[in-house]
């Protein structure tokens, strides 16, 4: 089976700020990482393939340093590495990116499955997974936390939903997005990284794709725009209510009911 | 959608009305001024030179917010009953709706689910559309998002709101991505100006940042919000709303993916992945005091825990043991009942998102945590909050 696991470099920590008087993001000095979601689609991915044969490549789009990433992947054990890198994708939303990806994956050999993380860490979306798959025309299903059996023209999955699991069979090729039950991701092997260290990562760029229209890519072909960022109300509740016990009693009530910890 | 139209202007010094792109996107082709797809759209050349530089964006937009008007809400029901976020969204459309005269629609799809199409009515929906069949029965991406895009397609919706649930989560993109339109995820506040165009606003990066976000050129705007973040409506008291009925294609209902069997989950057993705990500590003796804090457990919808001297004393589970020996917890909600703080309780329970402490002692430790410190007696506080919630309902 040939996979196909997207991945994605995310700030180091969740831990950002914001200049309060220019509204930019401060993401100096905080190091990347991996998105560690992605860990699990790889570590899912390497288990299947030692299971039944074939290969594990990964993808990636972002700015070119976001070629760590790649690198890291291979000292997993991956076998090859796309990095999705342009200016022209710059700004791109979920649907820009989604759009970008799937015309990347499209001038890719053939893969029978793409598995991604189950969300990131930086935009908290899990949109981007089943967008590629409506882009590339493919079936996908969300929050697989388990895999049974792989066949040839299909894949035994268990889906975890709020309130129920569904076991279901996904003809190929498919793109699942995995959960964090899937298996507990390998640490990066020094010995590949040593093997490795000389690998080199593909780069794509518009001009590798089918559609080149620059307007679809980036900002302009981003139906979504963000108008303002800002940092969230933190004031930390700190009260105390003293009295009689039927005043706080009543204080407890209302604020369990005005919360919607209660409903009614 | 926006472009920036030239008004060639004869006489003019091309090269220096060029040169105020800051991203070199305006050439000289031929004599005339172009503009290329370097443009990022800064709109520098439309401040300095507006007599040559316009922007024109006003026809596509009107034709936009013509085609497009009222909100549609995907509605999503479990085993016969309507998720309650699908209630909660109705009330944020008809909120958002009413200054623009926007009617209400909801979509639902699944089997045997007219009784549910009735009881959406009674919750003000202008239209609520059925697909009703046997196939439909469980969440199948495809034939679900086959069905949403013919649903788009008749009724043009300017708004879609979805439920952040599991499902709500894999079918809004696949549908917002098959109507080529943009989709924000889990917002948690919505407003829509006047022109139809809907402010929302999400939190990212963990909480830690948020986000306005608006989708200006593409109908409908798709929105996912979680559960509990808006309120749910008051049914009205007289139903004027309609039930369409709709056939599904075979064409329609083709799927790559097969269901073999659903197995619905059982309540929430343990500690940690309750979302609501009440916990009791030392000042919890009997077996009578442990039934008030289990009956207020129950009238609040959370879990009873405890701390270790209760586990010691065999008055709670040791599987519902909070701190560094027994459980690590973070719920959405904690009520410490008569638990002073030690270190090793706090441990096990500091991420917890909301905490309200019941203590006699306004100097326990506890209270240096809480968010909210009730200072008092808690077998009289809590009776009083029992019978104060349960008179409400």
């Amino acid at each position: 089976m040939n996979i196909l696991v997207c991945i994605k470099q995310v700030p180091g920590t969740t831990e950002v700020n914001i200049d309060e008087e220019t509204g930019v993001l401060l993401r100096n000095g905080v190091p990347s990482k991996m998105n560690p979601y992605d860990l699990y689609a790889l570590e899912c991915s390497l288990r299947l393939k030692k299971h039944y044969g074939g290969s594990v490549a990964v993808i990636s789009m972002g700015p070119p340093q976001a070629e760590a990433i790649i690198k890291e992947a291979y000292m997993m054990g991956v076998d090859e590495g796309y990095l999705l890198t342009d200016m022209a994708f710059a700004g791109s939303d979920v649907y820009a990116t989604a759009y970008a990806l799937a015309q990347a994956i499209k001038t890719l050999p053939d893969v029978d499955c793409i598995i991604c993380g189950m969300m990131t860490t930086d935009g908290d979306t899990a949109q981007v997974g089943p967008e590629i798959a409506e882009h590339l025309n493919i079936p996908h299903a969300s929050y697989i936390k388990e895999i049974h059996e792989v066949h040839s023209d299909h894949i035994e999955v268990t889906m975890d939903m709020d309130k129920y699991a569904a076991e279901m069979k996904i003809k190929f090729p498919a793109l699942l997005t995995v959960t964090s039950t899937i298996g507990t991701p390998r640490l990066p092997s020094y010995i590949l990284g040593k093997k490795t260290e000389d690998k080199i990562v593909n780069r794509i760029t518009l001009k590798d794709l089918n559609d080149q229209d620059p307007d679809h890519y980036g900002i302009t072909g981003s139906p979504t725009q963000v108008i303002d960022i800002f940092p969230p109300d933190h004031t930390q509740i700190s009260t105390t209510w003293e009295g009689t016990s039927k005043e706080i009693a009543s204080n407890l009530a209302d604020d369990l009911i005005h919360r919607k910890i209660v409903m009614r | 959608m926006a472009i920036i139209e030239i008004h060639q202007q004869q006489g003019k010094d091309l090269e220096e009305i060029a040169e105020v792109c800051p991203f070199d996107a305006i050439t000289i082709i031929e004599d005339s001024l172009v503009i290329t797809e370097a443009c990022k759209m800064c709109k520098v050349c439309i401040k300095q030179y507006p007599e040559i530089f316009s922007l024109e964006e006003e026809t596509s937009r009107s034709v936009l917010t013509d085609r497009y008007k009222g909100i549609a809400v995907i509605a999503e029901h479990h085993e016969g009953d309507l998720h309650p976020v699908t209630l909660e969204l109705i009330g944020k459309a008809r909120e958002l709706g009413a200054p623009l005269g926007y009617r209400i629609s909801v979509l639902i799809i699944g089997y045997e689910v007219g009784t549910l199409a009735e009881e959406l009515l009674e919750y003000g929906v202008d239209t609520v559309v059925l697909y009703d069949h046997k196939a439909l029965k469980d969440m199948l991406i495809e034939p679900y998002t086959n069905i949403i895009e013919e649903f788009i397609e008749e009724y043009r919706p300017s708004t879609v709101l979805v439920g952040g649930t599991s499902i709500g989560r894999s079918l809004a993109p696949r549908a917002a991505a098959r109507v080529h339109t943009g989709l924000t995820a889990d917002c948690t506040v919505l407003t829509m100006q006047p022109n139809g165009d809907l402010d929302q606003i999400r939190p990212a990066f963990g909480g830690n940042i948020m986000a306005h976000i608006r989708t200006p050129n593409h109908r409908p705007q798709f929105a996912t919000v979680r559960c509990k973040i808006f309120d749910s409506p008051k049914k009205v008291e007289v139903k004027t709303g309609q039930i369409i009925t709709k056939r599904p294609t075979v064409q329609q209902l083709k799927s790559r993916i097969e269901i073999s069997s659903i197995h619905i989950k059982k309540k929430i057993t343990s500690i940690e992945d309750a979302e609501i705990l009440v916990a009791a500590g030392r000042a919890i003796r009997t077996p009578a005091d442990m039934a008030l804090i289990e009956k207020f457990a129950e009238a609040i919808g959370g879990m009873v825990a405890g701390t270790r001297p209760l586990i010691e004393s065999g008055l709670i589970d040791p599987r519902r043991q909070i701190g560094l020996s027994g459980r690590t917890v973070k719920p959405k909600v904690i009520i410490t009942c008569g638990i002073s703080g030690s270190v090793q309780f706090v441990a096990g329970m500091k991420g917890s998102e909301l905490i309200y402490a019941i203590n006699t002692d306004p100097e326990a430790s506890i209270f240096g945590l809480a968010h909210y410190r009730l200072v008092g007696d808690l077998y009289e506080i809590i009776p009083q909050c029992i019978s104060q919630l349960q008179r409400g309902l």
